[in-house]
């Protein structure tokens, strides 16, 4: 930036900034906002800024909504599903990344081809045969699911952070007379696990934010907070500060992880193709 | 598995050729496990939906069974509600990729800018996207729109404007503003880290000559972002085709018909009236769909993959 910007340019570019910053987000600041109102305050008209905060909202969703069930399950799904899928992910990308072959890159392709299936289109199947084994409203039914539909993510981010671990060093490991579990446990782990660790991230936010499956899968048992907070859409959806409470305390742990990892998360949403 | 990787061969101990052959063997052992699971996911549901697609199928009628042909198509086909429901599909996709591709690629460019708290501001732009789709929709259909509570009727009110029921005069629309809401910021996230990757001599250098502003967003910026917005446009594509937690929520298809897509019809059919041969049909006909979008998905990453 050798030169100089205009001063009314810049005082702009920071108004618009900041406007348009401040008005995407105020959904989100008026949520927390109102999850700190009483029932009464919530729906006052014209809506209130200043007012003294409460925890009874909290209070409500702890003790009457069971919200521990739900987020329980909700992360018993998401970890379940992660630590799967990653387990499976990285010998496959090691394979992929390492020991290539002819068919390296059309499997990746197909790979990639298999996470185009619109949910929708396979609905009537999945249910059938979930309910046909007793997998229907169960958290390993939909970590399963969860898992599969992950699958061709996670490969392909840990292919590219694998790609980027160069080869000689896990060569001069095999030299030494490490086996390729040893290269890979012991070589190759510790050097990409930023890596696994950002792609592991990204499924934790894709499972945790899952609506479809969530939804059409579990009912009471393994609801998750996706299918929890979908039942305020009936009227008890109108009680503003139990329904901002519980929302806030669904979304603020993805909130958090997404506000840390957003670079690495552009590399697996657009399968490697931005960086 | 484990026990396949002791039979590895110690380095030096075994001729090249046989070394090569082996590692062979041991790739093809640790990519087995995923892409046997992923053969199985990806081929035993499509066999599944296309055969209910063409059987007689429903779980309340156990009466009604056996070979449908085409039956099932030709029903889906020639009902009005099928046809609004692809036109809502295909009107929600579009409206959402112009709101979020064109913005996104505009507020890539803003937040690019150096200005005072850029980083804080980016991250509030940003969010939307980890918010879960059913609190977004809840959050715009009750705190933000209801027409007597919500900030916005609050808004038209206090400028002398009557409050509108968006959801209930809108209903289409309305959805199409939510999921732009979340999507938005994917673009923003993607074509942000895009334009970064930009070389900053480059840019210098269209600047020392002369070029505005405008210029060099038309002639350096969108060149550059060409790939990056072919792919946020794919990716985009393919989950907005399936839209479905935001509608549910909101305003469960209706009024009517008015909000109903392609996948909420297909999950009315299916989990609703249990017609499991027509939710099939209707299925088969959104993977064709999407397949159409994701063969360009597939060719644009596969170009660089190359690379």
């Amino acid at each position: 930036m050798a030169l100089k910007t205009k001063t009314s340019t810049r005082i702009g570019v920071t108004i618009l900034g900041w406007g348009i910053a401040l008005w995407l987000f105020f959904p989100i600041f008026w949520m927390i906002l109102t999850s700190f109102k009483s029932e009464v305050q919530a729906i006052s008209t014209p809506p209130k800024l200043f007012f003294m905060p409460t925890l009874s909202s909290y209070g409500e969703v702890f003790e009457r909504a069971s919200y521990w069930h739900f987020a329980l399950n909700t992360v018993i799904v998401s970890v379940g599903a992660t630590a799967i899928a990653v387990a499976l992910a990285v010998p496959a990308a090691y394979s992929m990344a390492f020991l290539p072959s002819k068919r390296t890159r059309g499997t990746l392709l197909w790979m990639l081809s298999t996470r185009m299936l619109p949910p929708v289109g396979v609905l009537v199947p999945i249910y059938l045969l979930a309910r046909n084994t007793h997998l229907l409203d169960t958290c390993t039914g939909l970590a399963v699911v969860d898992m599969l539909t992950n699958l061709p993510i996670i490969v392909w981010m840990l292919y590219t952070f694998f790609r980027e671990v160069p080869a000689p060093i896990l060569e001069a490991g095999r030299m030494d007379g490490a086996t390729r579990w040893q290269e890979m446990t012991m070589v190759l782990l510790p050097l990409a696990l930023p890596g696994i660790a950002s792609t592991a991230l990204l499924s934790l936010i894709l499972c945790w934010n899952e609506a479809f499956w969530s939804l059409n899968l579990t009912s009471s048992h393994a609801a998750p907070l996706t299918a929890f907070i979908a039942s305020f859409s009936s009227p008890e959806g109108l009680f503003f500060g139990k329904l901002s409470a519980a929302s806030t305390l669904a979304v603020a742990p993805i909130l958090v992880f997404g506000w840390i990892s957003q670079k690495q998360l552009v590399r697996g949403l657009t399968f490697g193709a931005v960086k | 598995m484990q026990a396949v990787l002791e039979h590895s061969p110690p380095a030096g101990a075994t001729a090249l050729n046989q070394t090569k052959v082996r590692g062979k063997r041991t790739g093809l052992l640790l990519l087995s496990p995923s892409v046997l699971l992923l053969l199985v996911w990806s081929i035993v549901p499509l066999v599944m939906t296309l055969w209910y697609s063409v059987q007689n199928y429903n779980l309340v009628d156990p009466t009604l069974h056996g070979f449908a042909g085409i039956d099932n198509y030709w029903y889906l086909l020639t009902d009005p509600d099928f046809l609004h429901s692809l036109l809502n599909t295909f009107i929600l996709v579009a409206g959402v990729l112009l709101i979020s591709v064109g913005g996104g690629t505009l507020l890539a460019v803003l937040y690019d800018q150096e200005f005072f708290g850029r980083g804080i501001a980016r991250i509030m732009v940003i969010s939307p996207f980890f918010i879960m789709p059913t609190v977004s929709a809840l959050l715009w259909k009750n705190l933000m729109l209801h027409p007597i509570y919500g900030v916005y009727s609050a808004m038209m009110r206090a400028v002398g404007l009557t409050p509108i029921d968006w959801l209930a005069r809108f209903p289409l629309l309305t959805v199409m503003m939510i999921v732009a809401w979340e999507w938005l910021p994917f673009a923003v996230l993607i074509l942000l880290t895009a334009v970064q990757s930009l070389d900053g001599e480059q840019r210098e250098a269209a600047r020392m000559d002369g070029a505005g502003p405008i210029a060099r967003f038309r002639y350096i910026i969108l060149p550059h972002l060409g790939r990056a917005i072919s792919v946020v446009v794919m990716i985009e594509t393919i989950y907005l085709l399936t839209i479905f937690a935001e509608i549910s929520v909101t305003t469960a298809g209706g009024p009517g018909v008015a909000s109903t897509n392609l996948a909420y019809l297909i999950y009315s059919r299916a989990l609703l009236q249990f017609d499991v041969g027509g939710a099939s049909a209707g299925g088969v006909i959104a993977i064709i769909i999407a397949n159409i979008v994701a063969i360009f998905l597939v060719r644009a990453v596969a170009r660089n993959l190359e690379a």
